[in-house]
Protein backbone atom coordinates (compact mmCIF):
# COMPACT_ATOMS: atom_id res chain seq x y z
CA UNK A 1 0.00 0.00 0.00
CA UNK A 2 1.05 3.58 -0.59
CA UNK A 3 -0.67 6.95 -0.32
CA UNK A 4 -2.24 9.00 -3.09
CA UNK A 5 0.06 11.59 -4.63
CA UNK A 6 0.67 14.72 -2.62
CA UNK A 7 2.98 17.67 -2.57
CA UNK A 8 5.52 17.63 0.24
CA UNK A 9 7.16 20.54 2.00
CA UNK A 10 9.54 20.35 4.94
CA UNK A 11 10.01 23.94 6.09
CA UNK A 12 12.67 25.03 8.56
CA UNK A 13 10.71 27.76 10.33
CA UNK A 14 7.29 27.97 11.92
CA UNK A 15 6.30 31.06 9.95
CA UNK A 16 7.16 29.30 6.72
CA UNK A 17 5.09 26.29 7.81
CA UNK A 18 2.06 28.43 8.64
CA UNK A 19 2.45 30.24 5.32
CA UNK A 20 2.29 26.90 3.50
CA UNK A 21 -1.00 26.04 5.25
CA UNK A 22 -2.56 29.24 4.05
CA UNK A 23 -3.11 28.13 0.47
CA UNK A 24 -6.55 26.69 1.12
CA UNK A 25 -5.84 23.27 -0.39
CA UNK A 26 -6.43 20.15 1.65
CA UNK A 27 -3.21 20.38 3.63
CA UNK A 28 -2.21 18.22 6.59
CA UNK A 29 0.59 18.79 9.08
CA UNK A 30 2.92 15.80 9.43
CA UNK A 31 4.58 15.29 12.81
CA UNK A 32 5.11 11.64 13.88
CA UNK A 33 2.81 10.38 11.15
CA UNK A 34 1.91 7.22 13.05
CA UNK A 35 -1.80 7.74 12.45
CA UNK A 36 -1.72 9.99 9.39
CA UNK A 37 0.55 7.80 7.23
CA UNK A 38 -1.50 4.60 7.84
CA UNK A 39 -4.70 6.52 7.05
CA UNK A 40 -3.14 7.86 3.86
CA UNK A 41 -2.01 4.36 2.86
CA UNK A 42 -5.56 3.11 3.36
CA UNK A 43 -6.74 6.18 1.38
CA UNK A 44 -8.97 7.24 4.27
CA UNK A 45 -7.07 10.52 3.98
CA UNK A 46 -5.73 11.93 0.71
CA UNK A 47 -4.36 15.38 1.44
CA UNK A 48 -3.08 17.41 -1.48
CA UNK A 49 -0.10 18.57 0.49
CA UNK A 50 1.83 17.54 3.59
CA UNK A 51 3.70 20.10 5.63
CA UNK A 52 6.32 18.08 7.50
CA UNK A 53 7.21 19.92 10.72
CA UNK A 54 10.01 17.54 11.76
CA UNK A 55 12.67 20.03 10.67
CA UNK A 56 11.28 22.89 12.75
CA UNK A 57 13.74 23.80 15.49
CA UNK A 58 12.94 23.85 19.19
CA UNK A 59 9.74 21.80 19.35
CA UNK A 60 11.06 18.51 20.77
CA UNK A 61 10.96 19.62 24.40
CA UNK A 62 8.90 18.87 27.45
CA UNK A 63 9.61 20.99 30.49
CA UNK A 64 8.16 22.46 33.64
CA UNK A 65 7.93 26.25 33.66
CA UNK A 66 8.62 28.33 36.81
CA UNK A 67 4.85 28.68 37.35
CA UNK A 68 4.59 24.89 37.57
CA UNK A 69 2.92 24.30 34.24
CA UNK A 70 4.14 21.41 32.08
CA UNK A 71 4.70 22.24 28.42
CA UNK A 72 5.05 19.58 25.73
CA UNK A 73 6.33 20.66 22.31
CA UNK A 74 4.85 19.41 19.05
CA UNK A 75 7.86 17.18 18.33
CA UNK A 76 8.10 15.57 21.78
CA UNK A 77 7.71 11.83 21.08
CA UNK A 78 5.72 9.41 23.22
CA UNK A 79 9.00 7.61 24.02
CA UNK A 80 10.50 10.84 25.40
CA UNK A 81 7.59 11.04 27.83
CA UNK A 82 7.79 7.33 28.65
CA UNK A 83 11.42 7.76 29.74
CA UNK A 84 10.96 11.17 31.33
CA UNK A 85 12.13 11.67 34.91
CA UNK A 86 10.17 14.90 34.91
CA UNK A 87 6.82 13.09 34.73
CA UNK A 88 7.62 10.34 37.24
CA UNK A 89 7.18 12.38 40.37
CA UNK A 90 4.87 15.19 39.39
CA UNK A 91 2.58 13.85 36.67
CA UNK A 92 1.26 10.42 37.69
CA UNK A 93 -1.56 10.34 35.12
CA UNK A 94 0.79 11.15 32.24
CA UNK A 95 3.51 8.82 33.52
CA UNK A 96 0.98 5.97 33.65
CA UNK A 97 -0.34 6.64 30.14
CA UNK A 98 2.94 7.17 28.26
CA UNK A 99 4.06 3.50 28.21
CA UNK A 100 0.56 2.36 27.18
CA UNK A 101 0.37 4.35 23.95
CA UNK A 102 0.59 2.03 20.91
CA UNK A 103 3.87 0.03 20.94
CA UNK A 104 7.56 0.94 21.49
CA UNK A 105 8.28 1.47 17.78
CA UNK A 106 5.30 3.76 17.28
CA UNK A 107 6.18 5.59 20.51
CA UNK A 108 9.62 6.38 19.08
CA UNK A 109 8.01 8.41 16.34
CA UNK A 110 4.49 9.50 17.36
CA UNK A 111 3.89 12.72 19.30
CA UNK A 112 1.50 13.74 22.05
CA UNK A 113 0.42 16.93 20.27
CA UNK A 114 -0.14 15.00 17.03
CA UNK A 115 -2.28 12.49 18.91
CA UNK A 116 -4.43 15.33 20.28
CA UNK A 117 -4.86 16.80 16.79
CA UNK A 118 -5.74 13.42 15.31
CA UNK A 119 -8.64 13.31 17.84
CA UNK A 120 -9.24 9.60 17.56
CA UNK A 121 -11.89 8.63 20.17
CA UNK A 122 -9.52 5.81 21.06
CA UNK A 123 -6.49 8.05 21.50
CA UNK A 124 -5.03 7.92 24.99
CA UNK A 125 -3.56 11.42 25.31
CA UNK A 126 -6.80 13.30 24.71
CA UNK A 127 -8.31 11.62 27.79
CA UNK A 128 -5.23 12.27 29.87
CA UNK A 129 -5.07 15.94 28.90
CA UNK A 130 -8.81 16.37 29.39
CA UNK A 131 -8.61 14.89 32.90
CA UNK A 132 -5.69 17.21 33.71
CA UNK A 133 -7.49 20.30 32.40
CA UNK A 134 -4.84 20.79 29.74
CA UNK A 135 -4.92 22.91 26.64
CA UNK A 136 -3.43 23.09 23.16
CA UNK A 137 -1.49 26.13 21.97
CA UNK A 138 -2.23 26.82 18.31
CA UNK A 139 -0.33 29.27 16.16
CA UNK A 140 -1.72 30.80 12.99
CA UNK A 141 -1.08 33.87 10.85
CA UNK A 142 -2.85 36.04 13.44
CA UNK A 143 -0.87 34.83 16.45
CA UNK A 144 -1.24 32.28 19.22
CA UNK A 145 -4.26 31.06 21.14
CA UNK A 146 -4.75 28.54 23.93
CA UNK A 147 -7.60 26.09 23.44
CA UNK A 148 -8.75 24.04 26.47
CA UNK A 149 -8.95 20.32 25.65
CA UNK A 150 -12.64 20.35 26.58
CA UNK A 151 -13.23 22.69 23.63
CA UNK A 152 -10.48 21.39 21.36
CA UNK A 153 -11.96 18.04 20.36
CA UNK A 154 -15.39 18.42 18.77
CA UNK A 155 -16.00 14.90 17.51
CA UNK A 156 -14.31 11.84 16.03
CA UNK A 157 -11.18 13.07 14.19
CA UNK A 158 -12.46 16.65 14.51
CA UNK A 159 -10.94 19.60 16.33
CA UNK A 160 -11.44 23.37 16.35
CA UNK A 161 -8.01 23.94 14.74
CA UNK A 162 -8.29 26.30 11.77
CA UNK A 163 -6.82 25.13 8.46
CA UNK A 164 -3.96 27.63 8.77
CA UNK A 165 -3.11 26.88 12.40
CA UNK A 166 -0.44 24.53 13.73
CA UNK A 167 -0.70 23.03 17.21
CA UNK A 168 2.74 23.80 18.55
CA UNK A 169 2.41 22.83 22.19
CA UNK A 170 0.24 21.15 24.82
CA UNK A 171 0.10 22.60 28.33
CA UNK A 172 -0.83 21.04 31.66
CA UNK A 173 -1.66 23.78 34.19
CA UNK A 174 0.13 23.95 37.54
CA UNK A 175 -1.32 21.74 40.28
CA UNK A 176 -3.45 23.32 43.00
CA UNK A 177 -2.37 20.59 45.39
CA UNK A 178 -0.54 17.26 45.44
CA UNK A 179 -1.16 15.36 42.22
CA UNK A 180 -2.29 11.74 42.18
CA UNK A 181 -4.21 9.56 39.76
CA UNK A 182 -3.36 7.32 36.87
CA UNK A 183 -4.36 5.83 33.56
CA UNK A 184 -5.66 2.33 33.03
CA UNK A 185 -6.32 0.77 29.67
CA UNK A 186 -7.55 -2.59 28.52
CA UNK A 187 -6.24 -3.65 25.13
CA UNK A 188 -6.43 -7.07 23.55
CA UNK A 189 -2.74 -6.93 22.73
CA UNK A 190 0.02 -4.34 22.65
CA UNK A 191 -0.65 -1.77 19.95
CA UNK A 192 -4.35 -2.50 19.61
CA UNK A 193 -6.81 0.32 20.10
CA UNK A 194 -8.18 0.62 23.63
CA UNK A 195 -11.19 -1.50 24.50
CA UNK A 196 -11.57 0.99 27.36
CA UNK A 197 -9.20 3.56 28.84
CA UNK A 198 -9.75 5.68 31.94
CA UNK A 199 -7.73 8.74 32.97
CA UNK A 200 -8.05 10.09 36.49
CA UNK A 201 -6.25 13.19 37.77
CA UNK A 202 -6.67 14.31 41.38
CA UNK A 203 -5.16 17.26 43.21
CA UNK A 204 -5.29 17.17 46.98
CA UNK A 205 -4.60 19.86 49.55
CA UNK A 206 -4.29 18.29 53.00
CA UNK A 207 -6.99 15.65 52.81
CA UNK A 208 -9.32 17.65 50.59
CA UNK A 209 -9.61 17.05 46.87
CA UNK A 210 -9.29 20.52 45.36
CA UNK A 211 -9.46 19.42 41.73
CA UNK A 212 -10.53 16.24 40.01
CA UNK A 213 -10.68 15.20 36.38
CA UNK A 214 -11.91 11.94 34.87
CA UNK A 215 -11.94 11.19 31.15
CA UNK A 216 -12.77 8.09 29.13
CA UNK A 217 -11.13 6.57 26.04
CA UNK A 218 -12.85 4.37 23.47
CA UNK A 219 -16.36 4.41 24.92
CA UNK A 220 -18.02 7.00 22.69
CA UNK A 221 -17.84 8.99 19.49
CA UNK A 222 -15.12 11.16 20.99
CA UNK A 223 -13.13 11.47 24.19
CA UNK A 224 -15.60 11.75 27.07
CA UNK A 225 -15.10 14.00 30.07
CA UNK A 226 -16.89 12.50 33.06
CA UNK A 227 -17.46 15.90 34.63
CA UNK A 228 -20.20 14.89 37.08
CA UNK A 229 -18.03 12.09 38.42
CA UNK A 230 -15.15 14.54 38.88
CA UNK A 231 -17.35 17.13 40.55
CA UNK A 232 -18.63 14.54 43.01
CA UNK A 233 -15.07 14.07 44.29
CA UNK A 234 -14.19 17.74 44.60
CA UNK A 235 -14.19 19.74 47.84
CA UNK A 236 -14.05 16.79 50.20
CA UNK A 237 -11.66 14.03 51.28
CA UNK A 238 -11.43 10.89 49.18
CA UNK A 239 -13.58 8.21 50.83
CA UNK A 240 -14.66 4.72 49.83
CA UNK A 241 -18.24 5.90 49.36
CA UNK A 242 -17.11 8.89 47.34
CA UNK A 243 -15.02 6.66 45.09
CA UNK A 244 -17.90 4.24 44.53
CA UNK A 245 -20.19 7.15 43.69
CA UNK A 246 -17.71 8.65 41.23
CA UNK A 247 -17.24 5.24 39.58
CA UNK A 248 -21.01 4.96 39.03
CA UNK A 249 -21.21 8.46 37.57
CA UNK A 250 -18.27 7.78 35.25
CA UNK A 251 -19.86 4.52 34.09
CA UNK A 252 -23.09 6.43 33.41
CA UNK A 253 -21.20 9.02 31.35
CA UNK A 254 -19.74 6.34 29.06
CA UNK A 255 -21.49 5.75 25.74
CA UNK A 256 -20.01 2.39 24.79
CA UNK A 257 -21.09 0.32 21.81
CA UNK A 258 -21.00 -3.42 21.48
CA UNK A 259 -18.33 -4.48 19.00
CA UNK A 260 -15.64 -7.12 18.50
CA UNK A 261 -13.78 -5.80 21.56
CA UNK A 262 -16.68 -6.44 23.93
CA UNK A 263 -20.28 -5.67 24.79
CA UNK A 264 -21.44 -2.22 25.82
CA UNK A 265 -22.21 -3.46 29.32
CA UNK A 266 -18.78 -5.05 29.67
CA UNK A 267 -17.11 -1.79 28.70
CA UNK A 268 -19.28 0.19 31.09
CA UNK A 269 -18.29 -2.19 33.88
CA UNK A 270 -14.62 -1.68 32.98
CA UNK A 271 -15.03 2.08 33.37
CA UNK A 272 -16.50 1.49 36.84
CA UNK A 273 -13.68 -0.85 37.86
CA UNK A 274 -10.87 1.32 36.44
CA UNK A 275 -12.12 4.48 38.20
CA UNK A 276 -12.21 2.56 41.49
CA UNK A 277 -8.79 1.00 40.97
CA UNK A 278 -7.09 4.28 40.17
CA UNK A 279 -8.74 6.19 43.00
CA UNK A 280 -8.16 3.42 45.55
CA UNK A 281 -4.45 3.77 44.93
CA UNK A 282 -4.76 7.51 44.55
CA UNK A 283 -4.21 9.01 47.96
CA UNK A 284 -1.00 10.98 48.04
CA UNK A 285 1.66 9.86 50.48
CA UNK A 286 1.17 11.38 53.91
CA UNK A 287 -2.53 12.07 53.44
CA UNK A 288 -4.67 11.13 56.38
CA UNK A 289 -8.39 10.64 56.61
CA UNK A 290 -10.59 7.69 55.94
CA UNK A 291 -8.61 5.15 53.97
CA UNK A 292 -9.97 4.36 50.56
CA UNK A 293 -11.11 0.80 50.16
CA UNK A 294 -9.29 -1.13 47.46
CA UNK A 295 -11.99 -1.77 44.94
CA UNK A 296 -12.51 -4.61 42.49
CA UNK B 1 31.42 3.35 -8.36
CA UNK B 2 28.21 4.06 -10.23
CA UNK B 3 25.01 3.33 -8.35
CA UNK B 4 22.23 1.89 -10.46
CA UNK B 5 18.76 1.76 -8.99
CA UNK B 6 15.12 1.52 -9.96
CA UNK B 7 13.66 4.78 -11.15
CA UNK B 8 10.76 5.13 -8.77
CA UNK B 9 9.65 8.48 -10.09
CA UNK B 10 8.74 7.70 -13.71
CA UNK B 11 5.03 8.41 -13.40
CA UNK B 12 5.16 11.47 -11.20
CA UNK B 13 3.57 14.39 -13.01
CA UNK B 14 5.13 17.83 -12.73
CA UNK B 15 2.82 19.05 -9.98
CA UNK B 16 4.20 16.34 -7.69
CA UNK B 17 7.91 16.88 -8.15
CA UNK B 18 10.35 14.23 -7.07
CA UNK B 19 12.72 15.18 -4.31
CA UNK B 20 16.39 14.59 -4.21
CA UNK B 21 17.51 13.26 -0.82
CA UNK B 22 20.84 12.38 0.74
CA UNK B 23 21.01 9.82 3.48
CA UNK B 24 23.19 7.11 4.94
CA UNK B 25 22.40 3.40 4.95
CA UNK B 26 24.61 1.24 7.15
CA UNK B 27 27.35 3.84 6.99
CA UNK B 28 27.24 4.29 3.19
CA UNK B 29 26.18 7.61 1.75
CA UNK B 30 23.31 7.47 -0.74
CA UNK B 31 21.58 9.86 -3.09
CA UNK B 32 18.06 9.20 -4.28
CA UNK B 33 15.28 10.86 -6.21
CA UNK B 34 12.00 9.91 -4.65
CA UNK B 35 8.36 10.68 -5.02
CA UNK B 36 7.11 12.06 -1.68
CA UNK B 37 4.65 9.20 -1.25
CA UNK B 38 7.35 6.54 -1.42
CA UNK B 39 7.60 4.76 1.93
CA UNK B 40 10.93 4.19 3.63
CA UNK B 41 10.46 0.41 3.46
CA UNK B 42 10.25 0.65 -0.34
CA UNK B 43 13.24 2.95 -0.60
CA UNK B 44 15.28 0.42 1.34
CA UNK B 45 14.01 -2.69 -0.43
CA UNK B 46 13.49 -1.49 -4.01
CA UNK B 47 15.73 1.55 -4.18
CA UNK B 48 18.77 0.51 -2.18
CA UNK B 49 18.13 -3.18 -2.81
CA UNK B 50 18.47 -4.32 0.79
CA UNK B 51 15.76 -6.93 1.24
CA UNK B 52 16.53 -7.88 4.83
CA UNK B 53 13.96 -5.29 5.87
CA UNK B 54 10.74 -7.24 5.54
CA UNK B 55 7.32 -6.09 4.58
CA UNK B 56 4.82 -7.90 6.79
CA UNK B 57 1.46 -6.43 7.62
CA UNK B 58 2.02 -3.06 5.94
CA UNK B 59 -0.38 -1.57 8.54
CA UNK B 60 1.95 -0.46 11.38
CA UNK B 61 1.28 -3.59 13.40
CA UNK B 62 3.87 -6.31 12.93
CA UNK B 63 7.28 -4.61 13.15
CA UNK B 64 8.89 -6.81 10.45
CA UNK B 65 9.97 -3.61 8.65
CA UNK B 66 11.74 -2.16 11.71
CA UNK B 67 14.91 -0.19 11.00
CA UNK B 68 16.89 2.35 13.00
CA UNK B 69 16.67 6.00 11.96
CA UNK B 70 19.28 8.04 13.82
CA UNK B 71 19.48 5.16 16.31
CA UNK B 72 15.77 4.91 17.06
CA UNK B 73 13.79 1.82 16.04
CA UNK B 74 10.85 2.71 13.83
CA UNK B 75 8.46 0.99 11.43
CA UNK B 76 9.71 1.80 7.94
CA UNK B 77 6.27 1.14 6.41
CA UNK B 78 5.02 4.15 8.39
CA UNK B 79 7.62 6.72 7.51
CA UNK B 80 8.03 8.52 4.21
CA UNK B 81 11.31 7.99 2.39
CA UNK B 82 11.78 11.76 1.95
CA UNK B 83 11.90 12.06 5.73
CA UNK B 84 15.29 10.33 5.97
CA UNK B 85 16.92 13.22 4.11
CA UNK B 86 20.09 13.96 6.07
CA UNK B 87 19.54 11.04 8.42
CA UNK B 88 21.24 7.76 9.17
CA UNK B 89 19.42 4.48 8.53
CA UNK B 90 20.56 1.13 9.92
CA UNK B 91 19.07 -2.08 8.56
CA UNK B 92 19.73 -5.69 9.57
CA UNK B 93 22.44 -5.82 6.90
CA UNK B 94 24.33 -3.22 8.93
CA UNK B 95 24.71 -5.40 12.01
CA UNK B 96 27.33 -7.91 10.88
CA UNK B 97 30.80 -7.24 9.52
CA UNK B 98 32.10 -9.19 6.53
CA UNK B 99 33.51 -11.90 8.73
CA UNK B 100 31.66 -11.72 12.03
CA UNK B 101 28.08 -11.83 13.18
CA UNK B 102 26.90 -9.10 15.51
CA UNK B 103 26.44 -10.44 19.07
CA UNK B 104 22.66 -10.02 18.63
CA UNK B 105 22.76 -12.25 15.55
CA UNK B 106 24.99 -14.70 17.37
CA UNK B 107 22.48 -14.73 20.21
CA UNK B 108 19.64 -15.65 17.86
CA UNK B 109 21.81 -18.49 16.53
CA UNK B 110 22.88 -19.75 19.93
CA UNK B 111 19.44 -19.62 21.54
CA UNK B 112 17.39 -20.70 18.50
CA UNK B 113 15.70 -17.31 18.37
CA UNK B 114 14.07 -17.90 15.02
CA UNK B 115 11.97 -20.44 13.21
CA UNK B 116 10.76 -19.04 9.88
CA UNK B 117 12.91 -15.93 10.29
CA UNK B 118 10.46 -13.41 8.87
CA UNK B 119 10.22 -11.29 12.02
CA UNK B 120 13.90 -11.69 12.87
CA UNK B 121 15.40 -8.54 11.28
CA UNK B 122 12.82 -6.37 13.04
CA UNK B 123 13.35 -8.19 16.33
CA UNK B 124 17.11 -7.69 16.08
CA UNK B 125 16.85 -3.98 15.42
CA UNK B 126 14.33 -3.43 18.23
CA UNK B 127 16.82 -5.34 20.42
CA UNK B 128 19.71 -3.23 19.13
CA UNK B 129 18.02 -0.02 20.22
CA UNK B 130 17.27 -1.52 23.64
CA UNK B 131 20.84 -2.71 24.20
CA UNK B 132 22.33 0.58 23.01
CA UNK B 133 20.25 2.34 25.65
CA UNK B 134 20.26 -0.30 28.36
CA UNK B 135 23.20 -2.76 28.28
CA UNK B 136 21.86 -4.79 31.22
CA UNK B 137 18.14 -5.32 30.62
CA UNK B 138 15.89 -7.58 32.65
CA UNK B 139 13.74 -10.20 30.93
CA UNK B 140 10.81 -7.81 31.44
CA UNK B 141 12.74 -4.98 29.73
CA UNK B 142 13.38 -7.22 26.72
CA UNK B 143 9.74 -8.30 26.48
CA UNK B 144 8.68 -4.67 26.70
CA UNK B 145 11.15 -3.59 23.99
CA UNK B 146 10.00 -6.20 21.46
CA UNK B 147 6.28 -5.76 22.22
CA UNK B 148 5.82 -3.93 18.91
CA UNK B 149 7.22 -6.88 16.94
CA UNK B 150 5.06 -9.88 16.16
CA UNK B 151 6.40 -13.42 15.75
CA UNK B 152 3.83 -15.77 14.21
CA UNK B 153 5.90 -18.85 14.97
CA UNK B 154 5.26 -17.86 18.62
CA UNK B 155 8.90 -18.11 19.38
CA UNK B 156 9.05 -15.24 21.87
CA UNK B 157 10.60 -17.37 24.61
CA UNK B 158 13.75 -18.00 22.61
CA UNK B 159 13.82 -14.50 21.16
CA UNK B 160 13.96 -13.10 24.69
CA UNK B 161 16.72 -15.58 25.58
CA UNK B 162 18.63 -14.55 22.44
CA UNK B 163 18.55 -10.86 23.34
CA UNK B 164 19.64 -11.59 26.91
CA UNK B 165 22.48 -13.75 25.54
CA UNK B 166 23.56 -10.86 23.32
CA UNK B 167 23.38 -8.41 26.22
CA UNK B 168 25.71 -10.60 28.27
CA UNK B 169 28.14 -11.02 25.37
CA UNK B 170 28.18 -7.28 24.66
CA UNK B 171 28.83 -6.52 28.34
CA UNK B 172 31.67 -9.05 28.43
CA UNK B 173 33.18 -7.45 25.34
CA UNK B 174 32.90 -4.07 27.05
Amino acid sequence: MFPSRFRYEAPHSLDEAIGLLHGGDYVKVLAGGQSLVPMMKLRFASPEMLVDINNLPGLAYHRTDPDGSLRIGALCRHADLERSDLLKGSQPTMAAAAPLVADPLVRNRGTLVGSLCHADPQGDWASVMLALGGSVIAQGPGGRRAIPLAEFVTGPFETVLEHDEIAIEAVVPPAKGVRSGGYLKLERRVGDFATVGVAVAIETSGTTVVRAGIALTGVGGSTIGATEAAQALTGKPLTADGIAGAAELAAAAAQPRTDHRGTAEYKRQLVRVFVKRILAGGQPAGATGEPAERAA
Amino acid sequence: MTMVQDDLSDEAPDEFPVRRIKFTVNGRKKLAEVEPRLLLADLIRRGVGLTGTHRGCDTTNCGACTVLVDGRAIKSCTMLAVQVDGREVTTVEGLATASELHPIQEGFKQEHGLQCGFCTPGMMLAAKELLDRNPDPTEEDVRWAISGNLCRCTGYQNIVKSVLWAAEKLRAEG
